[in-house]
């Protein structure tokens, strides 16, 4: 039985995972009040476009730091191209029409391309070349950690902050949060609302295949039905943190992460047997959006009659 | 003809024709002529479908809720019937034996049906309530949360197989299968076109003015949640009692997503859309089976591997290019009606 | 400045405005005046690029703008007070104004015109660090003027600035549209209420189920009887 410390590093690992995906949907969110279904599979994507760089540019023969830097960029970027192209064909023509529509284009969207990657890849499961070497390190005591999962928090880290200078000091951070708050004020202000918005879905979808990526290095094993379960479980965090909100993305992502970790650790101390894991997102879903649906740090809108 | 007379004898008509189509899905066919059994499971999953179609846009397309945990009470039917034929049947064959095998499993087929509605009836119940508080978005993903729930807690119960599956006795066939498609489209029908229905859609166009104007609208919803519930319950029943077989995973949230597209590419709103849309979804993917292979270098592409991908891709377009589906809003008398008008005959209002 | 001709807007198949034409020249204000659903705010909208007309020419300094999108008017010296006001209701006051010179990039002068807008608009000082969706609905008509004005335009639109307002507020408001013109901005005002906006403007147009059923110096339609039984309520 691990100690609650190590419950809580790996709780706190795959919870940067789920906090790097929950942001992209709720940047998505807070500017075209889209939920975006497909966001979850370019998680997958951002696995597989790693897969095929690491093989194509022979790093999985020559593992280095500089070889895993290489794919995580590149991964992030071909998952940013997608994602803008996804905006443009897929959401942007659909915009103008119901709320239902919408998200019937997202889940059909999500549905494309998972079946394309089954199509293309079969399910069958690949194996993540190893770009770094995976050392455990001991720490408070006798709880380890390994060299990947260091690497998701640090990498998460960085790209959390750089998120945040680019929303909050930059110039299309600024237009990104006016676009959040009222479309049509901001293109009175003369911000190019299409293009914030492929701007949004660029950025998303490059965090998501960062999770990918890291994802791949401390859990080898890449198939593409991957995003489904992990994006719905992201997408949950971003509710629990407040759908719309930022920090809240991270917050809800971490909690999320270490509530189903300690679940599975301790569960069976209450009576729940850890294969109710995948139940832990759920049944918090639903409390949260029946007790508090504006979510953590949200801010409830009222709706003006 | 009266109306009556009229409905008397199309419901003849009809039971006589699911009669004969079910004697051909028999072993010596229907005084020889047969139906193979590929398309015998066809067209059972087409009337099963139609079920779900039917009761999901009872909430969806008219209630204008958006539930997308449909296949969950599906499930609640399928087991909660499926736990008490496993345990129950047997004893009840033998109670029963003296109307004959078929006339036993039919009334055996009966209460299961009557306990997978209700069961599934309580699931919705229990969802509905706190849920239908919510709109939009949060609605659906608050559907999607419970139908996931339902899924896991059931995937841990072993006494129902767990997850290894669960063996049921076969006693649905598709003249029942049918006879309840055609209950469930005449039942959706008779609400939609009473005043209830018409509060429902009003419910729809604009919840708010309908409350100012009255109607309890969280009555109406909770109703319409807890029939169209029950109704996926009890295709769920006859899934499960025709398959002769359950798993968790015939009721992941793709089996949800699935129904949704049925009313979506018929037209949410329209009863005749969602008929249409069953059967256009539960053929689609076979019609693309039987599509020959392609060549592309050295690599053979069959259409059927990619069938899936295009039916994602037909939902895409349909979004994009008709995203009312097929029907929109209208019905089949409807249009009928407007065709005889423009052809100059008397036909009804216009 | 602005001219607009023959120009038609459909919203699917209603025809909210058909055979538009008028003209605004620099520094005058002119107003669109009209009752509930004539098409005054369909006008600005189209103007501004948020609806694209079916048929007909706008044309701004020489150059034709119709169907433009709206983010390239705003660099061309375009900027609107849009009806609802439309402030950034979690932004505070300050950066509501800020966002408004979103296309400036000299920092000085964004500084100074903030200034002038509190100047202009006292109350808004006082309420400088609070969030624009609690301010009250004059003050947030102030604010959305307010902003307007960061981008330096040299055409301001202002749709129904006085709705809902109390007449001491309506009449803060007007007073600000007359120093806004002061200093050299042209204005297009549309306004529900005709007798402020006729005697706060240099013409006027009248609008009625999307056409253009009269036109001319404001104080004359002021004084006509047709108009005055209409629109002034006497």
């Amino acid at each position: 039985m691990d100690t609650f410390v190590q419950q809580l590093i790996n709780g706190l690992t795959i919870g940067s995972i789920y906090a790097l995906i929950a942001l992209g949907y709720t940047m998505v969110y807070g500017i075209l009040r889209l939920i975006n279904f497909a966001h979850g599979d370019i998680y997958m994507v951002g696995a597989y476009a790693g897969y095929l760089l690491a093989i194509y540019l022979g790093f999985d023969a020559n593992p280095s730091i500089f070889g895993f830097i290489v794919v995580l960029l590149g991964a992030m970027l071909v998952a940013a191209l997608i994602g803008m192209a996804i905006e443009r064909f897929a959401y942007r023509p659909v915009r103008k029409f119901s709320r239902m529509t919408t998200l019937i284009t997202a889940i059909g969207m999500s549905l494309f391309i998972e079946y394309l990657f089954v199509f293309i890849f079969s399910g069958t499961p690949r194996s993540f070349p190893q770009l770094l070497q995976n050392d455990n390190y001991t720490i408070f005591g006798n709880a380890t950690i390994s060299t990947s999962q260091i690497l998701i928090f640090a990498v998460s880290i960085l790209l959390m902050v750089a998120l945040q200078y680019i929303i909050f000091r930059t110039k299309i951070g600024k237009a990104m949060r006016a676009v959040s708050f009222n479309l049509n004020s901001a293109k009175l202000m003369g911000v190019n609302t299409d293009f914030v918005i492929a701007f949004t879905f660029a950025l998303g979808s490059a965090l998501a295949a960062a999770g990918g990526v890291l994802t791949a290095q401390y859990n080898p094993k890449i198939e593409p039905l991957m995003g489904i379960i992990t994006g719905l479980k992201a997408f949950v965090a971003a509710v629990l943190g407040g759908i719309g909100n930022i920090p809240g993305a991270v917050l809800g992502g971490l909690l999320i992460g270490a509530a189903e970790t300690l679940v599975v650790g301790y569960g069976s101390y209450i009576g729940i047997p850890s294969t109710y894991r995948d139940a832990v997102a759920f049944a918090i879903l639903i409390l949260v959006l029946l007790i508090r649906p504006a979510g953590l740090l949200g801010t409830n809108v009222q709706e003006k009659v | 003809m009266s109306s009556w007379l009229k409905s008397l004898i199309i419901g003849i008509v009809v039971i006589a024709l699911l009669y004969v189509l079910n004697g051909m899905m028999s072993k010596g066919g229907f005084f020889g002529a047969g139906i193979d059994d590929y398309t015998a499971r066809l067209l059972v999953f087409i009337a099963i479908n139609i079920i779900l179609a039917t009761s999901l846009n009872l909430i969806n397309g008219f209630t204008g809720q958006f539930s997308i945990g449909h296949a969950g009470f599906m499930a609640v039917g399928a087991y909660s019937s499926a736990y008490f034929t496993v345990n129950y049947g047997k004893q009840l064959e033998s109670a029963f034996s003296f109307l004959g095998e078929t006339g036993a499993s039919s009334i055996i087929l009966i209460i299961a049906i009557v306990i997978g509605a209700i069961v599934a009836a309580i699931a919705g119940a229990i969802v509905g309530i706190p849920s239908l508080r919510l709109k939009g978005d949060y609605l659906a993903i608050v559907t999607l949360g419970f139908a996931e729930i339902i899924r896991i807690v059931i995937l841990n119960i072993d006494a129902v197989g767990g997850a290894t599956g669960y063996q049921v006795p076969g006693y649905a066939n598709f003249l029942w299968i049918g006879i309840f498609a055609v209950i469930t489209i005449v039942v959706v029908h008779n609400i939609v076109k009473s005043d209830a229905g018409r509060a429902l859609v009003s419910i729809r166009e604009d919840e708010l003015a309908a409350e100012a104007m009255g109607v309890n609208t969280t009555r109406y919803k909770v109703t319409s949640f807890v029939i169209s519930s029950a109704f996926a319950g009890i295709a769920g029943v006859l899934f499960a009692h025709y398959n002769k077989f359950l798993s968790t995973n015939d009721f992941q949230f793709i089996k949800s997503f699935e129904i949704i597209i049925m009313i979506v590419l018929g037209g949410m709103g329209s009863m005749t859309g969602a008929v249409v849309g069953a059967i256009v979804v539960t053929l689609l993917p076979e019609l693309l089976r039987q599509l020959p292979a392609i060549q592309v270098g050295a690599s053979t592409f069959q259409f059927s591997d990619l069938r899936l991908v295009i039916f994602a891709l037909i939902l895409i377009f349909t979004m994009i290019l008709r995203p009312q589906g097929i029907f929109g809003t209208a019905e089949i008398g409807n249009i009928y009606r407007r065709f005889r008008n423009k052809l100059g005959k008397p036909g009804g209002l216009e | 400045m602005l001219t607009l001709e023959n120009v038609s807007v459909n919203y699917d198949a209603i025809e909210a405005l058909t055979d538009i034409s008028l003209t605004v020249s620099q520094g005058e204000v002119v107003t669109l005046i009209g009752a509930n659903g004539a098409g005054k705010t369909t006008t600005l909208r189209t103007i501004t690029g948020l609806l694209e007309p079916r048929n007909g020419r706008i044309t701004y300094e020489g150059k034709e703008i119709s169907g433009m999108a709206t983010h390239r008017l705003v660099p061309m010296g375009i900027a609107m007070s849009p009806e609802g006001r439309g402030v950034f209701a979690n932004l505070s006051v300050r950066e509501n104004l800020d966002m408004g010179a979103y296309i400036r990039k000299d920092k000085k002068g964004i500084s100074d015109d903030m200034e002038r807008a509190f100047t202009l608009f006292p109350r808004l000082k006082e309420r400088e660090k609070q969030k624009a969706g609690t301010l009250s609905g004059g003050e947030q008509q102030m604010l959305a003027m307010g902003r307007a004005m960061m981008s330096r335009p040299r055409l301001l639109l202002l749709d129904e600035p006085s709705l809902g307002l109390a007449p001491l507020l309506v009449h803060t408001i007007f007073e600000a549209i007359d120093n806004i013109r002061s200093e050299g901005t042209t204005i297009l005002l549309v306004e529900q209420n005709a007798n402020a906006a006729l005697h706060h403007s240099d013409r006027a147009y009248v609008l009625e189920t999307g056409r253009i059923v009269m036109e001319g110096d404001s104080k004359q339609l002021a004084a006509d009887p047709r108009v005055k039984e209409a629109y002034l309520g006497e």
